[in-house]
């Protein structure tokens, strides 16, 4: 599928720029070449998909349904499946959380949503399928399905309510069920991709120079770091490389597109598998950003539970792909 | 005169959205009050789910993402 873009590689590198085959350097900008067009291709098409369901499917009718109709258990699963196609940026968890809350929809499905959202977003996806192939995209889909699943059913255990803050419990106790009528709106194809259009394209521009600062290190890393370099220090048989590489990664965020290049180079020199996408859950995951916004909502006790749960479900998962793959 | 309310805390994409507004106001020359509005409280008013979200005239027109200058200045000018 993408042989073409190989050829166009070979021929910018070795033809255009006469370089030799074998050095280092020219080894390195083919790699380059080669992966930049590739994961650019399949976060336009990714993003541009994603981008049609969620015109047809917005937030707002996720939240109607959720509110609406009795699931009996699997609330929790269509809460998480929601989180994958609604895409998700963190300014809005605040808004997001109260609105699911007042709907009458449960803390801990609300953090199955919330979970889910950002950890599988069609960046990480189109960026997953370009480095890392079909097989470990859709390992990583399933599993951040699985763990909001699981983080949310856990979170929802906890009778959390009394750690809001005061003035959420105010506004849920205040709160009448809102019947708000959704008007369907019957906007043609034709004019509702102009909008997707623009979406598509500002989300491009905006990860492009983080995508390629990563791709470009990861491409030297590639040509200098001698195969299995990290065996020694990150085998399976250590215990202590997914928690480490998990908690490293939290604080990590707004350069999460950055991140996964570098790693998939980490991986091909010998990093497990399982260790790396603790690593990314962690990077894509969770931010501390998004904590520090939904101080509004939570105390810092519920906030501190909620990061608390999430890591150690990633951490678990780590593990375990550790052990599968 | 137009009553305009930019909704959203701090993000970029607010951010954004607010200078798009104001340019489109010169630009066009319509008569309007803009308002930021980010306090959190203030902006579940409108039953909102995701920011940023322009309000025209009481109107939630667009919530949840950055607007373009010409659907702005359609807006506008109904």
């Amino acid at each position: 599928m993408f042989d073409w873009i190989e050829q166009f590689a070979d021929w910018v590198v070795f033809k255009l720029l006469s370089m030799e085959p074998g050095q280092h350097l020219a080894e390195a900008l083919n790699f380059f070449i080669y992966d930049s067009l590739k994961i650019l291709l399949l976060l336009f098409l990714v993003i541009f998909l994603m981008g049609i369901v969620n015109s047809y499917f917005p937030i707002e009718k996720v939240r109607n349904f959720l509110s609406r109709n009795k699931l009996y258990g699997l609330e929790y699963l269509m809460a998480s499946l929601f989180g994958v196609v609604t895409p998700f940026c963190s300014c809005s968890s605040v808004p997001l959380f109260i609105g699911f809350v007042r709907g009458g929809i449960p803390l801990g499905v609300t953090f199955a949503f919330l979970i889910t959202s950002p950890l599988v977003n069609e960046v990480a996806i189109g960026l997953f399928v370009g480095l890392f192939g079909m097989k470990i995209t859709l390992i990583y889909v399933i599993s951040g399905i699985l763990l909001g699943m699981t983080a949310g059913i856990i979170l929802g255990q906890f009778r959390l309510e009394r750690f809001l803050t005061p003035w959420i419990k105010e506004v849920l106790a205040n709160a009448e069920q809102e019947s708000e009528s959704f008007q369907l709106e019957k906007t043609p194809f034709r004019e509702r991709l102009p909008v997707i259009w623009a979406e598509v394209i500002k989300i491009l521009t905006g990860v492009l120079p983080y995508v390629l600062v990563g791709i470009a290190i990861g491409g030297l890393m590639h040509g200098y770091i001698p195969e299995g370099f990290f065996e020694r220090y990150m085998s399976k048989d250590n215990l202590f490389a997914v928690p480490t590489a998990t908690i490293l990664a939290v604080p990590m965020y707004s350069n999460a597109s950055g991140v996964l290049p570098i790693v998939q180079v980490l991986v091909s020199k010998g990093i497990p598998l399982g260790t790396a996408i603790a690593f990314m859950m962690g990077v894509v995951g969770l931010s501390l950003p998004e904590g520090m916004l939904l101080k509004k909502v939570m105390t810092l006790k519920l906030i501190g539970i909620f990061f608390g749960v999430v890591t150690l479900c990633i951490i678990i998962s780590g593990y375990l792909f550790n052990i599968i793959l | 005169m137009k009553e305009i309310k930019i909704l959203g805390t701090d993000c970029p994409k607010c951010k954004r959205t607010t200078a798009l507004v104001e340019e489109v106001i010169k630009e066009t020359g319509i008569a309007a009050h803009v308002e930021k509005v980010e306090d959190i409280m203030e902006i579940m008013k409108y039953n909102i789910l995701s920011t940023p979200a322009v309000v025209i005239d009481e109107e939630v027109a667009i919530k949840g993402r950055v607007p373009s200058k010409s659907e702005l200045k359609e807006l506008f000018s109904n």
